[in-house]
């Protein structure tokens, strides 16, 4: 009976590690939807970008931790503004088919340039957390978790700081709110929605950094996680930033509970179909998610 | 010379040929395809198979997605029932090809009206998600359900047979696909000079205005998606033909990507466009092959780039078309016939 209980904690606890690099990657979606209403068929791809280019940073080139961050993070808001200036402006106002397929095609751009600057080998990931696992109660819990965890916390306590306290944060939110207002009161909207593109891309970079520390490699099959996000931003509702978070957490752990229980009697894979399965049933039960603003339609 | 469209009947408004030209176009195509196999190479042969089925399953998308306005990222599943439907009925059941291919479509066809009921309560952006999860639930059923399908060991389909002739080679299996080409083809042209085409096309302009003209969102909406899933069955179906042999891997989420590219690239909302985005899209790889074959002398390492090369071409395409010509190469085409068409006086 011990034994069940410390299996299902640890899968818990892992959960919950996994799960919060999710809302992660949700916190980088939901911001673009609420400021711009553009919906990133490609959050996978950013998170790819980051994981990448930090590994060019921290073992190609050989950089210092401290050097190669903040060189990750600013090619990062390179590739943010890049895609709102040059792909994502224009097409304002266009049907969603349009923009759903834009992002598609901006996300094989990415692929295929990584693919061709760096090949599709798994490349080995700097370990920045020790692997020694430690014990919590009866649970072994590895740092890499601990850390990523703590990590992602921390920077989305930062975030949320950031939106409450600041003046830039306070535009962004009255952007997502009405763009007509927040326009009549002096907010550039067009910097707004270039600046949700920059978090974005970069929060997605600093989830492929923890990512691939906790993986200890990074190649393509990374990208196939970046889909994970929408299962957690329809848990939590699209515009909602604590939606994503919890949601975030609560699909990790559902994932990693359905892994661990129904694996055994369905044959593996459980893991990667749980989340959606979740998604189809929370869209027929409330399609907005548990903290996502209805949208009401008039003729 | 013709400078305008006059028309003084409802007779002329709907006719699918404006003058003789097209058709006599038509005629030679047919003839030239009825030929093919004569002097194509198999290489050839081949990837006009491939553009076959393409054009059927992006006819069929068109109707659901470019037609009703119903976004789906759902094709590559749609793909996959038809073609393990049409494996199992053969392979498994023992019916011939030419009932197990219907079959296997109106099986498909169901399987499309479980996936267009969210249709009915979500749609845009949710209904896309919707059917993101349903992709992945079908290839994690495809996969997992190992006594039908086999799971990622690949199935095999015995060829398909036809008055004792099996259907083995390219050059057969040519007649079959382009035999169910035309009929996919006019089917669809006709579809949208008909009642249920008007509903279509009333649903995607404007879902709610429709409904209150009359128009029945429950049971257009559901038929948009079982006319479209029937197509991608049918093209399912040829593609178990074709290949031979199927695995999972044949139906990922790029190969969705890919036909809704197709239908954007060639043109939305337009049967014509849908051939030449399926024409485009099975063309690219092969052309990026030429090329690196080429390029090979001067460049050794030109091989190995042709899949990231395809990738950023392909996402180029998709935006370049996106950005500066929203209604595909069909467009480009009509501009490109008007502008000979009163050249050299274009006043």
């Amino acid at each position: 009976m011990a034994e069940q209980i410390v299996f299902m904690l640890q899968l818990v606890i892992t959960g919950i590690a996994v799960g919060s690099v999710y809302s992660l990657m949700a916190l980088g979606f939901v911001l673009i939807f609420k400021a711009s209403s553009v919906v990133n068929f490609g959050p996978g791809e950013l998170v790819l970008f980051g994981a990448y280019v930090s590994w060019a940073t921290i073992l190609n080139m050989r950089l210092p931790l401290i050097v190669a961050l903040p060189v990750t993070l600013a090619v990062a808001v390179l590739l943010g503004l890049v895609i709102e200036r040059g792909v994502l402006r224009p097409l304002i106002g266009e049907p969603i088919i349009s923009v759903i397929m834009v992002t598609f095609g901006v996300a094989s751009v990415i692929r295929g340039v990584l693919n061709m600057t760096w090949g599709s080998d798994t490349r080995p990931f700097p370990v920045l957390f020790s692997q020694e696992p430690f014990h919590l109660g009866p649970v072994p819990v590895s740092p890499v978790h601990l850390w990523s965890f703590v990590a992602v916390m921390l920077l989305l306590l930062a975030f949320s700081a950031f939106f409450k306290y600041s003046a830039t944060g306070t535009a962004m939110r009255a952007t997502a709110d009405n763009q007509q207002v927040a326009l009549s009161l002096g907010v550039s909207v067009k910097w707004i929605f270039a600046l949700s593109w920059c978090i974005a891309t970069v929060v997605s970079a600093l989830g492929g950094i923890i990512l691939g520390s906790v993986r200890g490699g990074v190649d393509f099959s990374l990208a196939d996680l970046g889909l994970k996000v929408f299962p957690v931003v329809i848990l939590g509702g699209l515009d909602s930033i604590a939606g994503a978070i919890i949601g975030g957490v609560l699909i990790g752990v559902l994932e990693n509970l359905s892994g661990g229980y129904l694996d055994p009697i369905l044959g593996g894979g459980v893991k990667e179909v749980a989340p959606f399965v979740a998604l189809v049933i929370i869209l027929m039960l409330r399609p907005y998610g548990f903290f996502g603003k209805p949208e009401i339609e008039r003729v | 010379m013709k400078c305008g469209g006059f028309r003084v009947s409802y007779r002329a408004d709907e006719r699918v040929f404006d003058t003789r030209w097209p058709v006599v176009g038509l005629v030679l195509l047919f003839v030239v395809l009825a030929l093919a196999p004569r002097f194509a190479t198999t290489y050839w042969l081949d990837v006009l198979n491939r553009i076959g089925i393409a054009v059927i399953g992006a006819l069929g998308l068109n109707i659901l997605v470019g037609y009703t306005g119903q976004i789906s990222i759902g094709q590559a599943a749609f793909l996959a029932v038809g073609a393990y439907a049409t494996a199992i009925l053969e392979a498994k059941a023992g019916l011939p090809f030419f009932l197990a291919i219907p079959a296997a479509a109106l099986l498909t066809s169901l399987f499309g009206l479980v996936f267009g009921l969210p249709s009915l309560r979500l749609k845009g952006l949710y209904l896309a998600i919707a059917t993101l999860a349903a992709h992945f639930i079908t290839t994690y059923g495809i996969v997992h359900w190992e006594r039908m399908t086999n799971g990622v060991l690949g199935f095999n389909v015995p060829p398909a047979v036809l008055f004792g002739v099996p259907l083995d080679s390219d050059a057969r299996i040519f007649y079959l696909i382009w035999a169910l080409v035309i009929p996919a083809t006019l089917f669809s042209k006709n579809l949208f000079r008909t009642k249920v085409g008007r509903a279509f096309i009333a649903i995607r302009d404007r879902d709610v205005a429709a409904s209150v003209m009359g128009v029945s969102l429950f049971r257009y909406k559901l038929l948009a998606f079982l006319v479209s899933s029937f197509y991608a069955g049918v093209a399912g179906g040829l593609m178990a033909h074709h290949s031979r042999i199927l695995f999972p891997d044949a139906f990922t989420l790029l190969v969705a990507i890919d036909y809704l590219a197709m239908i954007i690239i060639g043109g939305m909302g337009s049967i014509l466009g849908s051939i030449y985005g399926a024409i485009f899209m099975t063309l690219l790889p092969e052309v990026l092959k030429l090329g690196a074959t080429s390029l090979t002398g001067v460049y050794p390492n030109a091989f190995g780039m042709i899949a990231s090369t395809r990738d950023i071409v392909f996402g180029l395409a998709v935006i370049f078309f996106l950005m500066y010509e929203p209604e595909g190469l069909a467009r480009i085409w009509l501009r490109v016939k008007s502008y000979w068409a009163l050249w050299p006086y274009s006043y």
